[in-house]
């Protein structure tokens, strides 16, 4: 027996002490941010990552030292996670998703979104028809808690009055522009969340909201109250609207991937789709709260009818705008 | 540059000679053959092994995080009462309190995990989410994943807790199906063998472990005596005695070796281990007086060195089976 020292005894003495360099970077970007470590150590992070995976290429080659292995494979997954998770500033991305990220997958999801939009359609139009035929069925589509009084059985007066009033003060406008974006995200939410059970149940909670609308329209369109109803609802369900149908287009984008996997396997296209589609709900989740503030202060304190046209034209010019022309890329 | 894992898990080792690759290396303390490992390739050609989150360790980070929203929860809205009193409800402080406790608890996960790619309770678990192939880990892939964490937390948690919230009217049969249903989405993760849960298949992300393995000394240098009586024994070993085992042996034999010292040692293993091998190897020494730690640790330097310098010249021995 030769008496020549182990070659994988040599390789851990003159390896080591980068490794524990390694390890100390590393628990010091753990605990905080990568971006936080001081000009030097970031130098040092690629070299000790490259080093450690070449040190853990030669162990697995020579070494029989089972700890040596595991340690230094342990040590690289952390690097690794360290290393090559790119992240971005929060607020750069930010700014980029709002220019150009999410117009654009709305513009690339234009399918499921006209489907959603149909949706909502065809449950309003049904909404004013069934109850146009029977306003006792306006019970069963406008839930009791959300009528708040708006029914067939009240007078006009009263109805119209709900369009106008404004008893609140603005510590409770606030409140309620609060309460109003967290039901609206919630119902958004789930509206996307439900595409992954095969998109049925987002269709039928867009034409529930449709068959809603309808009602409440046919209603007031029942006592002449058409124009004044409308100018209440579209200042804040320009945005209220688009956003929901958005959700559902999600929802729907999720669906279709599901049940239709294409050319990718049903796994792998759902993960390539869903992110587009966790883009179309966060952007929509950004509109809701726009729609918030509307509905809760805006909708409250104005009462003039040509100024609540003129919000909801310039909103919807807005939106169309953004969803339909930002973030193109030039045409050279 | 990357790839999952092969599926089979009783994979036969493979015993050609030469290196050939860390994939036929059995020499890895996490086997990636074995179902709950994810291999990724680095640029740099390396393949890493990522160890999948148990299901009971994300649970626990879950409930901490719970813990954490609530506290949070309960803390912003104390403190709005007791600012606005009975006013609570028509007042700017309350609006702003229940805004920011929503928006806390809605982004409370997707903000630590785009951020660090962990929340405080992964983090205190030891788990954190890493890109299915291991790519980076994008925010629009963490918004995904956790804005279904409402479908997949949230809402059972509501149906629990108020079942009329979420299925309002009469109808038993519904409620029933809505539970079933849910029921069924919370199970997804414990069918697949990467242990995604919905949020995880539609973001392609996966939880994993962070590794926690530390560098201990080299069993196979210095055999530090096992009591200060008995000074290190040298015990010697001809290449027909080392012959008999193979690498898979080798490593039992460490891990003997660093359990028999500490709080938890076991001197019973290190006697049967030392009687196996002293009757394998038709050990001539007087037994009796045999320092056991000693005689295992100058066998396994002796073992290790034989087999690491066989192995440099293309001869890896898998195990005692093996040539």
């Amino acid at each position: 027996m030769s008496d020549a020292p182990l070659k994988s005894y040599e390789f851990r003495r003159e390896r080591e002490p980068a490794w524990r360099e390694l390890e100390t970077l590393l628990a010091k970007a753990e605990r905080s941010d990568v971006r936080r470590l001081p000009a030097a150590d970031l130098a040092r992070l690629p070299v000790l990552h490259r080093a450690a995976l070449s040190s853990l290429s030669v162990a697995r080659a020579i070494s029989l030292d089972r700890n040596v292995v595991a340690y230094l494979e342990g040590l690289c997954v952390r690097a690794y996670g360290v290393v090559y998770a790119a992240r971005r500033p929060v607020f750069e991305a930010v700014g980029a998703f709002l220019r150009v990220r999410f117009p654009r997958a709305v513009r690339a999801n234009g399918g499921p979104l006209l489907l959603a939009v149909l949706a909502t359609i065809l449950g309003t139009g049904a909404g004013w028809a069934l109850c146009a035929a029977d306003s006792e069925r306006y019970y069963a589509f406008v839930p009791y808690e959300l009528a708040g009084g708006r029914d067939p059985a009240a007078t006009t007066s009263f109805l119209r009055d709900m369009l106008y009033r404004n008893e609140h003060g603005a510590g409770a406008l606030a409140f309620f522009a609060s309460f109003l974006f967290q039901h609206n995200t919630q119902v958004g939410i789930l509206c996307f969340a439900l595409g992954f059970l095969a998109g049925l149940p987002t269709f039928l909670l867009l034409f529930s909201n449709g068959l809603m609308l309808g009602a409440l329209a046919w209603l007031y369109d029942s006592r002449g109250l058409s124009l004044d109803l409308w100018g209440w609802l579209l200042p804040h369900g320009v945005p209220e609207l688009t956003a929901i149908m958005i959700c559902g287009g999600a929802g729907l984008v999720v669906a279709r991937h599901l049940l239709f996997p294409g050319r990718l396997g049903r796994l792998e296209s759902l993960s390539v789709h869903g992110r587009e589609a966790g883009v179309l709900v966060m952007g929509a989740i950004l509109l809701l709260f726009a729609a918030g503030l509307i509905e809760g202060v805006f909708r409250q304190t104005v009462t003039s009818v040509p100024v609540r046209y003129a919000v909801a034209a310039s909103g919807f010019a807005f939106v169309g705008w953004w969803l339909g022309f930002c973030g193109r890329e030039r045409r050279t | 540059m990357t790839r999952p894992a092969p599926a089979p898990a009783a994979r036969p080792r493979p015993s050609r000679p030469g290196t050939g690759g860390a994939r036929a290396t059995p020499n890895l303390l996490v086997d990636p053959t074995r179902a709950n490992v994810i291999e990724v390739v680095t640029p740099e050609g390396v393949p890493l092994p990522f160890v999948v989150a148990s299901i009971g360790d994300r649970a626990t980070a879950v409930f901490l995080d719970l813990l954490v929203i609530l506290g949070v929860f309960l803390a912003v809205l104390i403190l709005a009462g007791l600012a606005t009193g009975d006013g609570f409800g028509s007042s700017f402080i309350g609006a702003f309190a229940l805004l920011a406790a929503f928006l806390f608890r809605t982004f409370y996960f997707t903000w630590g995990e785009a951020r660090r790619a962990s929340t405080p309770g992964k983090r205190k678990v030891g788990l954190r989410v890493m890109d299915a192939r291991g790519g980076p880990l994008t925010v629009e892939a963490v918004i995904v994943r956790n804005l279904l964490r409402e479908l997949e937390l949230f809402l059972p948690i509501l149906l629990v807790l108020v079942p009329d919230h979420l299925v309002p009217g009469r109808s038993g049969l519904l409620r029933a199906f809505s539970a079933f249903w849910l029921l069924g989405i919370a199970l997804v993760p414990f069918v697949n063998r990467r242990r995604q849960r919905i949020g995880d298949l539609l973001a392609g992300t996966i939880v994993v472990v962070r590794p926690k393995a530390a560098l201990l000394a080299d069993l196979g240098r210095s055999p530090a005596p096992t009591s200060a009586a008995a000074p290190a024994a040298t015990h010697a070993f001809t290449d027909a005695q080392l012959d008999v085992y193979g690498i898979y042996e080798l490593q039992v034999l460490e891990e003997v070796l660093r359990r028999a010292r500490g709080p938890a040692a076991d001197r019973n293993a290190v006697k049967a281990v030392t009687d196996r091998i002293a009757a394998k190897i038709r050990w001539v020494g007087a037994r009796k007086s045999l320092d056991e730690e000693a005689f295992l640790r100058d066998f396994y330097a002796a073992l290790r060195g034989r087999l690491e310098r066989r192995m440099l010249l293309g001869h890896r021995k898998a195990d005692k089976h093996a040539k």
